[in-house]
């Protein structure tokens, strides 16, 4: 290394990875991972919201995981918790859906309605 | 770069690896493998969180969930609940229940009252990783001091920022720099004392082990600073983690350029080399220590002149102590306003404690200067265990004192203990309940100080020894009034005439005692008993007649056939056969046997 610059340069490359470990103010995506979700196809929707959260260097947005809700139907069902507790559940997920929720909810905040729970359930 | 969702922290601390854990990151690997996991999770291997009492230690990211004493047999259900299916193992989280269901590691006790500034990368970044270090802003403090400032006005920073020496003594950090700055050479050195030799310290250890190169990053700013280009760490050889960390990371360093020639491109060229000691105590006295490096043994040497004026190799040379090291790339990176805002008037900032003892979270904590011991103790460590009552608190090991119930309110600070006979010291801090003996105490501290005397003068080869006779003869029953005033004038005999800081304070565990706890020492030589029940020569084992039912349980467990009686009967012992090993007394079902 020759410079400050490029201590920082390298150090903006990295820094993405351990904010994983930072936690408490994040928005929290929590995608169902029972065996229902699973089965219908929710970690190809978590690995779509991983990829596009890094892809867009989001920051302050965590990836995790949760149980079955009991909505075995509508699976797979994801989560956006923002820091305030205010909860936004999408369902019948998949992983062109999570881009556009990752790129309209979580960049432009949002909420993608028409993958709601509200507007697919009935 | 991959990108993972979830990161598994397995903690490789000495505590941890001595629990197990290194067993832990294979079984980990093996079973993310077979979950079809591992391009989702991470796990890594990281430094002490500090709760060394409930290791083996996993934190799960970005829960923050923190598993504890995780055997081999608990991974698997770790990655198929967790790590698979998202359910938190309740049953592994740290605590009772209450606490169980705050699952995120900072909300329980044992963190809220804590402010990690020198442990902050401890249990977060892999140690072995330089890029980790880096993410953390680790390298930022030296990049911005080589390139934007000057050495005075490093310096300056420092002297604003209050931090003093946290290896004991507390002589202010920035006012040290300063006089070697001033010390006119061409040659100059850095030293770091990793010679870590209380009994029950290993706050240095675990800032080594879990983040090595913010000490190397320290070196290099105050090397900067004095006009140096050479460091020196002294680290002991019984740390091999400690050791084999440090070097990974001079290597890393070195292989980005943030160690050795030019470093950042510009003029500044400074190097680290390791020097292993062989373990004495004497060696963490910086005269010794850095005769030591020299290739001598290690004895100390009259001051003056300071090593600021005349250090290694006879040359200008700073020596601070690790976790002092530990805290200044963060003050540069804040500010000293930042950094003096914490703590309290005198004493700026923040301690870490090795905490040992008879306290539940036997670990390690960092708290902001003038914390009372109390919230230590009670809020942090979780108390005493088996529900019995404090007694006393050592700080400063064999050089400082104890603090006794009476004081457990005072807030913890460099002049504050001093104050009331005791000492920061380097930051053991082991706790003692109602069963220990304050003679039996002081003999041990002792005991240790005979065993570490290098023997260079005689005060302390002599007067330690001497002392520790008395108090042999005080705790074997055989002590006189006289005996204490001897003691005294020993005490203050050693204090003024000892060659080196440590056998300065070496009758402080000793005159400490006598100061809070005279009383035990007038009961072992007046009425020729141990309060607490300790000094096996003052004690005798007797059966409450009442009590006893005669079962003759005692008589066939004792290991020298000294109980005898009828059955259905009280039993007796016989005095002059015991040897007080207290089986009979642990054997009884109906308490009828007495310690006194």
């Amino acid at each position: 290394m020759k410079s400050l610059e490029e201590l920082r340069a390298l150090k903006a490359k990295v820094k993405n990875d351990m904010s994983l470990r930072d936690g408490a103010d994040d928005t929290r995506v929590v995608v169902g991972m029972a065996t229902c979700g699973i089965a219908a196809g929710a970690r190809p929707v978590m690995n779509a919201f991983v990829e596009e959260v890094s892809k867009r260097n989001i920051k302050n947005v965590q990836v995790t995981m949760t149980g079955c809700m009991g909505l075995c139907r509508l699976e797979p069902i994801v989560e956006v918790i923002d820091k305030d507790g205010n909860k936004v559940t999408y369902v019948k997920m998949n992983a062109e859906k999570a881009a556009r929720v990752v790129a309209e909810h979580l960049v432009n905040g949002h909420v993608v309605s028409e993958y709601t729970i509200g507007a697919t359930a009935q | 770069m991959q990108i993972y969702r979830s990161h598994v922290l397995v903690c490789s601390g000495t505590g941890c690896t001595a629990s197990g854990s290194a067993g832990l990151f294979d079984e980990f690997e093996s079973q993310l493998k077979t979950n079809g996991l591992e391009n989702e999770v991470k796990i890594v291997k990281t430094g002490c969180f500090g709760l060394c009492a409930e290791g083996p230690i996993v934190v799960v990211y970005p829960e923050g969930s923190m598993y504890c004493r995780v055997k081999k047999e608990d991974v698997a259900e770790i990655v198929s609940e967790h790590l698979l299916k998202g359910r938190i193992v309740k049953r592994l989280l740290q605590g009772n229940e209450e606490q169980a269901k705050a699952a995120d590691a900072e909300n329980t006790d044992f963190f809220k009252k804590q402010l990690r500034i020198a442990l902050r990368n401890c249990g977060k970044i892999n140690p072995e990783n330089i890029d980790e270090y880096i993410a953390e802003d680790g390298y930022e403090a030296l990049g911005r001091v080589i390139t934007t400032m000057t050495p005075e006005q490093v310096i300056d920073i420092m002297l604003k920022s209050g931090l003093r020496g946290r290896g004991g003594a507390g002589f202010p950090t920035g006012r040290k720099w300063d006089f070697a700055r001033k010390s006119v050479s061409d040659k100059k050195y850095v030293c770091c004392n990793a010679d870590e030799g209380d009994p029950g310290a290993f706050m240095d250890r675990s800032v080594l082990e879990g983040d090595p190169h913010v000490v190397l990053e320290a070196m290099a700013i105050a090397g900067y600073a004095i006009g140096s280009d050479q460091g020196y760490i002294y680290v002991r050889a019984e740390y091999p983690i400690a050791v084999k960390r440090l070097e990974i990371a001079i290597k890393q360093a070195k292989e980005y350029g943030l160690l050795g020639k030019n470093i950042l491109g510009t003029d500044f060229s400074f190097d680290i080399e390791l020097r292993l000691g062989a373990g004495a105590f004497v060696c963490g006295e910086e005269t010794a220590l850095m005769t030591s490096i020299e290739g001598h043994r290690g004895e100390p040497r009259p001051r003056p002149p300071f090593p600021a004026v005349k250090g290694l190799f006879q040359q200008p040379t700073i020596l601070n102590n690790v976790e002092t090291y530990a805290n200044v790339p963060r003050i540069i990176l804040n500010g000293p306003e930042w950094f003096s805002s914490i703590g309290s008037e005198r004493s700026k900032g923040t301690k870490v404690f090795a905490v040992g003892g008879k306290i539940n979270n036997t670990g390690l904590v960092e708290i902001p200067m003038g914390t009372t011991l109390r919230e230590v103790v009670y809020d942090i460590g979780g108390g005493i265990p088996n529900g019995k009552k404090f007694k006393a608190a050592q700080t400063g090991g064999p050089s400082g004192g104890c603090i006794p119930a009476s004081l457990i309110d005072t807030p913890i600070e460099y002049d504050t203990l001093i104050e009331i006979g005791s000492m920061m010291g380097s930051g053991g801090l082991i706790v003692m309940d109602e069963d220990t003996c304050m003679v039996d105490l002081a003999k041990f501290f002792l005991s240790f100080t005979v065993e570490e005397s290098c023997g260079k003068c005689p005060p302390c080869r002599i007067g330690t020894k001497r002392m520790y006779d008395i108090l042999e003869k005080i705790t074997s029953g055989k002590g006189e009034l006289s005996d204490i005033d001897d003691l005294y004038a020993l005490a203050s005999a050693i204090k003024n005439s000892a060659l080196c800081g440590l056998g300065q304070t070496a009758p402080n565990p000793v005159l400490s005692t006598l100061r809070y706890f005279k009383d035990e020492y007038i009961a072992h030589v007046v009425d020729k008993k141990c309060p607490a029940g300790v000094c096996k020569n003052l004690l005798q084992y007797k059966i409450v007649a009442d009590k006893c039912r005669g079962c003759s349980l005692c008589s066939k467990k004792c290991p020298v056939g000294c109980i005898s009686g009828e059955i259905k009967k009280p039993f007796v012992i016989d005095q002059s056969k015991c040897i007080k090993c207290g089986t009979c007394m642990d054997t009884c079902k109906f308490g009828a046997i007495v310690k006194e």
